[in-house]
């Protein structure tokens, strides 16, 4: 598969999935052990979450994923149980600046068609999410530029270290 | 030459070029904040970029506040890693017990007119200064502090507008939380908030940290107040009025809404659990028993916020079932309120001050809440889990509401203690 076709299942989640429960401050020392945080991810919406994920899935949201702090362990954790990209209504705005610097897609789209379990496959390049347990498509509105470039060079760090600085023109 | 908000007057002054909303800018970085929760991560991102030094390390400061004292052996590593950081490159470390990375910031570091990034959402309350002050992660940071620049979507503004008097026993805390209900928990996500208004004007910048310290409850980039006499003044008790310039918006800038509030009708707000825009007013909250009571934090923490409390405290006593846990919000706010003798009066009252720090409203330690359990806390989130415990219950009010609560062991109106 290619780099830019993403396939696994569904996981679903409502509204307003704060970075509170999705790595909880209960659990701030863990942070310098990533792996070991990461079994927590989402533990506070439902126990055992992250057991659950297999390599590929997808988190599929509602209105306003990840509001809150600032945490990076937050999407660097999802990234970690496995998940390749995040769908939901909206994200706000550090979780998402976040998640792209650590090459993690976040999707924005219309997510009220996916139930828990369905297999998607992500077309990160025409900007499609194809329901294949229920035969549906729902576009994506491609990234601003700026991000775009940033996740096309594998994250933000990536970047800067390909480039020597910001190459965000043009 | 188009008139602007305050957001594209201060990018624009800062690149030296006029910058509209919406355009992607990368800009000089003035200030940079990490702590002891996100700063571990940033110095390893910074490491891996292959950098030694800081672009500007007097003026990139590290905060141990998040668990401070370290309450236990991972944190006490993470506090050393940032305190070698510190030594080896010369960047500014602010120890355990010094504060709260947001308001030393605002008393010894940043100036109007400014742009600091920060490990932590609630960078914002600097903008109370009038510096273009935003959040952002470890990864965004560790770039900011390599490069010296960091690149931005000038944001379009929204301007609230307060106007009117404050009632007796409603304060700056009460303004925001009903704007956040207002707008709601993403009403604001990638604007700028900038509080305006003959209210604002006449606010001591204290209390304006607490307006633009929750724009990000409402999905802000950052919430700005203009730098005008009150900052210098501000700035003059710090030692710091070298540092002050005006800054304000030009008249007629292009706002994408403008929200104007008469404050003379706003009530002591509340918000419920386990969402900062599930706004009520004291009065509509009914009975509601509450546990604990956490005065302080970079929310309401400061020297006017302890005396607020301490004066509707005063001759009562703290109810039964109720632990008062105060957190000043620096090591200076804590002194002084030593001096005045505010913390002794709260002390004998049963209060347990805590250091200068973010353990409780952050769940990390000195305060954390048992399963069931209800808090009324003067922080800014009461998201499910926040102060360390899933199975518990988070209100948010004012320092008034707070200190009313903590004598009647429910949520309580404050207004019948200052008649």
């Amino acid at each position: 598969m290619s780099d830019t076709l993403l396939r696994g299942r569904a996981h679903v989640l409502g509204d307003s999935i704060s970075t509170d429960v999705i790595a909880p401050g209960r659990l701030f020392h863990l942070r310098s052990d990533l792996p070991e945080l990461a079994k927590h991810l989402l533990e506070d919406v439902e126990p055992g979450f992250a057991q659950k994920v297999a390599p590929g899935d997808f988190l599929v949201a509602g209105r306003n994923f990840g509001l809150g702090s600032s945490r990076e362990h937050a999407p660097t954790i999802i990234k970690l149980a496995g998940v390749s990209a995040v769908l939901a209504k909206s994200f706000a705005r550090i979780f998402s600046r976040n998640a792209i610097n650590l090459g993690l897609p976040v999707l924005e789209c219309d997510t009220s068609g996916i139930r828990e379990g369905n297999e998607l496959e992500v077309d990160l390049e025409t900007g499609v999410v194809r329901n294949l347990s229920r035969g549906s498509t729902v576009a994506f509105p491609s990234l601003p530029p700026v991000m775009r470039r940033i996740l096309a060079d594998g994250g933000l760090a990536a970047h800067v270290k390909k480039h020597g600085g910001f190459a965000l023109e043009g | 030459m188009a008139a602007k908000t305050l957001a594209e007057r201060i990018l624009s002054d800062r690149l030296g070029r006029e910058v509209r909303a919406d355009e992607y800018i990368v800009s000089p970085v003035d200030v940079v904040l990490l702590q002891d929760g996100t700063g571990p991560l940033a110095v390893r991102v910074f490491r891996e970029l292959g950098k030694r030094v800081p672009v500007n390390p007097k003026r990139t400061v590290l905060f141990l506040d998040h668990a401070a004292p370290s309450p236990r052996q991972e944190l006490s590593n993470d506090h050393r890693l940032l305190r070698e950081f510190a030594g080896e490159t010369g960047c500014q470390l602010c120890d355990i017990g010094v504060g709260v990375c947001h308001q030393v910031i605002c008393e010894s570091y940043v100036r109007p007119g400014d742009v600091l990034i920060g490990a932590d959402s609630h960078s914002c309350t600097a903008g109370a200064l009038g510096a273009f002050a935003t959040g952002m992660g470890s990864t965004d940071v560790a770039v900011g502090m390599a490069l010296g620049e960091t690149w931005l979507r000038v944001p379009r503004s929204i301007r609230v507008q307060a106007i009117g008097k404050l009632p007796v026993g409603v304060s700056a805390k009460d303004v925001v939380l009903h704007l956040i209900g207002l707008l709601g928990a993403e009403g604001a996500t990638y604007r700028a908030l900038e509080f305006a208004g003959p209210v604002v004007e006449a606010l001591e910048v204290d209390d304006r940290m607490t307006l633009a310290n929750m724009a990000v409850e409402a999905g802000a980039k950052t919430g700005l107040v203009a730098s005008d006499e009150k900052t210098r003044h501000f700035l003059e008790c710090y030692g710091r009025a070298e540092g002050w310039k005006p800054v304000a918006p030009d008249a007629g800038g292009a706002y994408e809404q403008t929200i104007s509030i008469d404050v003379s009708r706003l009530a002591p707000t509340v918000s419920l659990p386990h969402s900062v825009d599930n706004t009520a007013t004291v009065e509509e909250v009914g009975e509601v028993p509450i546990d604990q009571v956490v005065l302080g934090s970079c929310t309401n923490g400061r020297l006017t916020d302890l005396r607020i409390a301490a004066d509707i405290l005063r001759g009562h006593r703290l109810h039964p079932r109720v632990r008062l846990i105060v957190v000043p919000a620096s090591r200076r706010v804590y002194l002084e309120a030593l001096r005045q003798g505010i913390l002794g009066e709260l002390v004998e009252l049963g209060a347990a001050v805590v250091t200068p720090g973010c353990g409780p409203c952050v769940g990390v330690h000195a305060g954390a809440l048992a399963d069931g359990e209800r808090c009324l806390a003067t922080t800014n989130r009461n998201f499910k889990g926040r102060m360390g415990n899933p199975n518990a219950f988070v209100y948010l009010g004012s320092p008034a509401v707070a200190a009313a609560t903590a004598i009647e062991g429910r949520i309580a109106d404050p207004r019948k203690y200052l008649k």
